[in-house]
C-alpha cells in the first residue's frame, strides 16, 4: 500500500495553488453558507476568505453566482466488471463521476471478481489511483464470495482500505449467519451496509402492484423489503452493530427506519435519486431504462421517500450508478439488466428536492457530502482548513437538457433522457487539481 | 410518462396489434365488423380472398403453440399471403444471436409482417419498437402480458350469442395471475362497455391490484356464477401445483372446476368459453365442454376470421386500394 500512498502524495504535492473567488460557499459540515473565497495548495484547503500571507494563486476561478461546495460523495457506484471495458471502466466512469461533481465514490463488492480479499482491494485502489480521476473507496463482502455462508475476513479487508462491509444485492438467507456477521463487524467497528431484500419474495422485476399486473411482469412486493428490514433491525438491536440501509424504496421501509432511529438504534439509510423522481408508472410500455432493483414503487412510496429525506430519516442520496451496454437493455423487460447510469444526473435530481419538497440548498448538499462521509467515517465531504481540496462548483440556476449521447459514462442507460434539469456542474476539483471544467469540453 | 400508442400510425390506423390496452371502443368494433364477412369464407367453394396477395407473413414462435400458430397460418393463407413458419427454441437464441439481430436478418428478406409469440412479457412491444417502419407486428402471446387476437375472437364469439356488451355479466375463472388471455379479455370487455367483469380464483392466482383494471374479485366460484351471461374458464397449467400456489388438482376441481350443478347458478342461456387446450376434469367437466352451452369449438373457428380481420386491417393499410374489410363483398 505504501507505493499507492507515495503516488497519491506525489500527485498532490504537484497540484497548483488555486483560488476560487466570488462564489457562494456552502459547507454543511462547518455550517458555512456565505460568499467567501477558497484557497488551496498542495492538494489541501489552506484558507477560506482572505488568502494566507505569501499565497500566490497560479489559477483563479471566478465562481460568481455559483455555489462552491465540497466534492460530492456517492456511496453506491458500481464498477461491476473490472476486467471488462464495454460496461464502463474505472477511467471512463470516474470521469463521468467528476462531470457530475462527484469526487468520492464507494464501490460495492459485487464486482467481478468479488471484493472479498485484500489483494482485490489493493488492485482496485491501484487502478483507481493510476487510471481514475475520482477517489474510489471499496466495501468489503460481508460473507465469502457473497454466498451468505462464511464470514469474510472483514477486519483484514478494513485494514486494506475497505470503509464498510455489505453483502450487496445477495441477501444473507441464514438469520444465524447474519447475526454472526453483525456481531463480528461490531467487534471491529465496521459499518454494515444492508440492501434489504427477502430472498424468497424478490423473484421479480417490477413493483408488485397495478403496473406489474397490467403488464404481466413478475412483481416484487413491498414486504420483500420490509420483512428483511424488520429481521435485520432485530439483529442490530441484539448485536449492537452499526448499520446503514441502502436504497429504501417504500413508505413502510421509511417508517421502520424512523421507528428504529427513535428507539435509539444506530441506523442510517439512503435513497437513490431515481426513486425520488420515478414511480412504477414510468415503466409505461416496458421501458427497460426503468428496470431497477429495488423496483420503482407507487406515488405514495415516492412521497414518503421525499419526506424521509427532508426530515433526515434518510441521510443521503446515492446514484446507484450502473452503466450498461445498449445490448443489456435491448431485450424483453424481465431479461434486461437492471440499473441506471446515474452519476451525471445525481446533483440536479437532488437539487429538484428544493422546489418539490421545500428543502434548503444547504440540506440537499449536506445529504450529498458530509452525511455520506459521516455514514462511513470518511475524511471527505468538508471544506475545513487542511482537508483534501475536493470541490464542486455548480450553477444552481442553470437549466440543461439531459442528453444520454453526451454522457461521459459508457452507460447511456438513463430514463431521464431529454428531461430539463436545473443545476449544472462547471468545475470539479479533486485533491487540488481541476479534473472537470465545462469550458474545456 | 407513458409513450404514445405505437399500435396506430399517424392517421390513427392499425399498424401493429400488440395489446388491447390502448385501443378505443371503435377500434375494437371495427375489427369485429371486419371479421364478420370472413367468418363465412370457409363456407364458400373457394376459401381464399386476394387481400394480401404478394405479402410475406412470418410466424415467429419462440414458444410452442399448435392452435394459435395454425389459425394464424390458415388466416394468412386464406388472405393469399405467403407464410413462413419459424419455431425458435429460446435457449438456442440466448446462446447465439440476439432477438433483434435475428429480426433484422428476417427483415432483410423483405417480410411484411411478424406474428410473434414469446414467453416474456413485452417481447412484441420490443420488436415493434425496433422493426423497420413498413413492417407490422402482431402479438400472438407475450409472457403473462397480452394475447389480443385471442381476446378479440372471444369478443366476436360473445357478440354472436349476446346482443349488447353493456348488459353482460362475464365471469373469468382460474389462473388470472399467469394468464395473458385473461388480461386481454379484461381490457377488451371493459373497453366494449361490459357492465360487470368478475374474476374468480384463489388469492394465489389473482394478481395484486387487479381491481384497478375494472374487475370484481371473487374467491368463491358459486357466488361469482350467479346471473352470469358468459363463463370463461382458463386453462390450469399443471406446474402450478409446484411453488405452493395450489394444494392439488383434486381440490382445485372441487373449488373452481365448472360442473353442471354450479353452471345452473348462471343464467339459463349463459355460454361457456375456454381458450383451449382444455383439461377435462381439472377446470371443466367433460359434460359441459361438450354440452349445449359450450362454444369452445366455435371459438376456434372464429379465431381464423378474427385473425384475417386483424391481418388485413394492419397490412391492408399499406395497399394501394382501400381495405375491403367493411363491405363484406368477399
Amino acid at each position: 500500500m505504501s507505493d499507492i500512498t507515495q503516488l497519491t502524495s506525489a500527485i498532490s504535492s504537484n497540484s497548483p495553488a488555486i483560488s476560487i473567488i466570488n462564489g457562494r460557499v456552502i459547507d454543511p459540515a462547518n455550517k458555512i453558507e456565505q460568499q467567501l473565497d477558497v484557497h488551496m495548495q498542495h492538494g489541501k484547503i489552506v484558507a477560506l476568505g482572505t488568502a494566507p500571507d505569501g499565497f500566490s494563486a497560479q489559477q483563479v476561478i471566478d465562481a460568481h453566482q455559483q455555489v462552491v461546495c465540497p466534492g460530492l460523495i456517492d456511496l453506491r457506484f458500481r464498477l461491476r466488471d473490472l476486467s471488462y471495458a464495454k460496461r464502463g471502466s474505472i477511467t471512463t466512469e470516474t470521469r463521468a463521476a467528476v462531470a457530475g461533481g462527484v469526487t468520492t465514490i464507494c464501490c460495492p463488492p459485487d464486482t467481478d471478481p468479488i471484493i472479498d480479499n485484500a489483494a482485490m482491494v489493493k488492485l482496485i485502489r491501484l487502478k483507481a489511483e493510476t487510471e481514475g480521476v475520482a477517489k474510489v473507496y471499496t466495501l468489503s463482502a460481508l460473507t465469502q464470495q457473497l454466498q451468505g455462508e462464511k464470514l469474510s475476513e472483514m477486519r483484514e479487508l478494513k485494514d486494506a482500505g475497505c470503509v464498510g462491509t455489505t453483502n450487496a444485492l445477495r441477501p444473507v438467507k441464514s438469520t444465524l449467519v447474519m447475526r454472526r456477521a453483525l456481531e463480528y463487524a461490531a467487534s471491529h467497528d465496521i459499518t454494515v451496509l444492508i440492501q434489504a431484500v427477502d430472498p424468497w419474495l424478490s423473484d421479480g422485476c417490477a413493483h408488485e402492484g397495478a403496473v406489474s399486473t397490467r403488464l404481466g411482469l413478475a412483481g416484487i412486493p413491498v414486504s420483500a423489503e420490509t420483512i428483511a428490514i424488520a429481521r435485520d433491525l432485530q439483529l442490530i438491536e441484539l448485536t449492537g452493530a452499526k448499520a446503514h440501509f441502502c436504497q429504501l424504496s417504500s413508505a413502510k421501509a421509511v417508517q421502520l427506519i424512523q421507528q428504529a432511529q427513535e428507539d435509539g438504534l444506530s441506523v442510517t439509510a439512503d435513497v437513490t435519486a431515481h426513486h425520488l423522481h420515478l414511480t412504477e408508472m414510468d415503466i409505461g410500455y416496458f421501458d427497460s431504462n426503468c428496470h431497477v432493483i429495488p423496483p420503482l414503487r407507487t406515488q405514495r412510496d415516492q412521497d414518503a421517500l421525499r419526506q424521509g429525506l427532508k426530515s433526515g430519516v434518510i441521510s443521503n442520496i446515492v446514484s446507484d450508478h450502473q452503466p450498461q451496454g445498449s445490448d443489456a437493455k435491448l431485450a424483453p423487460f424481465a431479461e434486461t439488466k437492471p440499473g441506471i447510469s446515474g452519476v451525471e444526473t445525481l446533483l440536479p435530481l437532488a437539487l429538484k428536492m428544493i422546489e418539490l419538497q421545500g428543502m434548503s440548498l444547504n440540506d440537499v448538499i449536506e445529504r450529498l457530502t458530509c452525511q455520506p462521509a459521516s455514514t462511513l467515517n470518511l475524511p471527505e465531504g468538508t471544506l475545513s482548513i487542511g482537508a483534501g481540496a475536493d470541490i464542486c462548483i455548480f450553477d444552481p440556476q442553470a437549466y440543461w437538457v439531459v442528453d444520454r449521447d453526451k454522457f461521459l459514462s459508457q452507460g447511456k442507460n438513463t430514463p431521464f433522457h431529454s428531461w430539463e434539469l436545473k443545476g449544472k456542474v462547471n468545475y470539479t476539483i479533486k485533491s487540488g487539481e481541476v479534473v472537470f471544467a465545462t469550458e474545456t469540453l | 410518462m407513458i409513450s404514445q400508442n405505437i399500435q396506430l400510425d399517424e392517421q390513427g390506423r392499425l399498424k401493429h396489434f400488440l395489446s388491447i390496452e390502448g385501443f378505443k371502443r371503435q377500434h375494437l368494433i371495427n375489427i369485429l365488423d371486419a371479421a364478420e364477412p370472413f367468418a363465412n369464407v370457409h363456407e364458400q367453394a373457394v376459401k381464399k380472398v386476394p387481400l394480401l396477395r404478394g405479402k410475406t407473413i412470418v410466424n415467429l414462435f419462440f414458444e410452442a403453440s399448435t392452435r394459435t400458430r395454425t389459425t394464424f397460418e390458415l388466416a394468412a393463407k386464406r388472405l393469399s399471403a405467403d407464410v413462413l413458419n419459424i419455431n425458435i427454441n429460446t435457449s438456442a437464441t440466448s446462446k447465439g444471436e440476439s432477438l433483434l439481430d435475428m429480426l433484422h436478418n428476417l427483415e432483410a428478406m423483405h417480410c411484411d409482417m411478424f406474428i410473434v409469440r414469446h414467453n416474456q412479457s413485452g417481447a412484441a412491444h420490443l420488436i415493434a419498437k425496433h422493426v423497420s417502419p413498413h413492417i407490422s407486428v402482431i402479438n400472438a402471446g407475450d409472457g403473462c402480458h397480452s394475447h389480443p387476437s385471442q381476446a378479440m375472437l372471444d369478443m366476436f364469439t360473445i357478440r354472436r350469442h349476446k346482443k349488447e356488451f353493456a348488459d353482460l355479466k362475464v365471469v373469468i375463472v382460474g389462473d388470472i395471475l399467469h394468464s395473458r388471455v385473461a388480461r386481454s379479455q379484461i381490457h377488451a370487455l371493459t373497453t366494449l362497455g361490459v357492465s360487470e367483469v368478475r374474476v374468480v380464483g384463489p388469492k394465489t392466482l389473482i394478481p395484486a391490484h387487479i381491481e384497478t383494471l375494472g374487475v370484481h374479485v371473487y374467491h368463491d366460484l358459486q357466488a361469482a356464477l350467479i346471473d352470469a351471461d358468459v363463463v370463461i374458464m382458463l386453462r390450469l397449467q399443471k406446474e402450478r401445483m409446484q411453488g405452493a400456489l395450489l394444494p392439488s388438482e383434486n381440490e382445485y376441481y372441487h373449488q373452481y372446476g365448472l360442473t353442471e350443478k354450479k353452471l345452473k347458478l348462471a343464467k339459463s342461456d349463459a355460454i361457456v368459453m375456454h381458450p383451449g387446450p382444455i383439461n377435462r376434469g381439472v377446470e371443466i367437466a367433460s359434460s359441459i365442454a361438450d354440452g349445449p352451452q359450450s362454444v369452445i369449438l366455435e371459438q376456434v373457428t372464429n379465431g381464423i376470421a378474427i385473425r384475417m380481420a386483424v391481418m388485413s386491417q394492419t397490412l391492408g393499410r399499406s395497399n394501394q386500394e382501400p381495405p375491403k374489410s367493411k363491405g363484406g363483398n368477399v
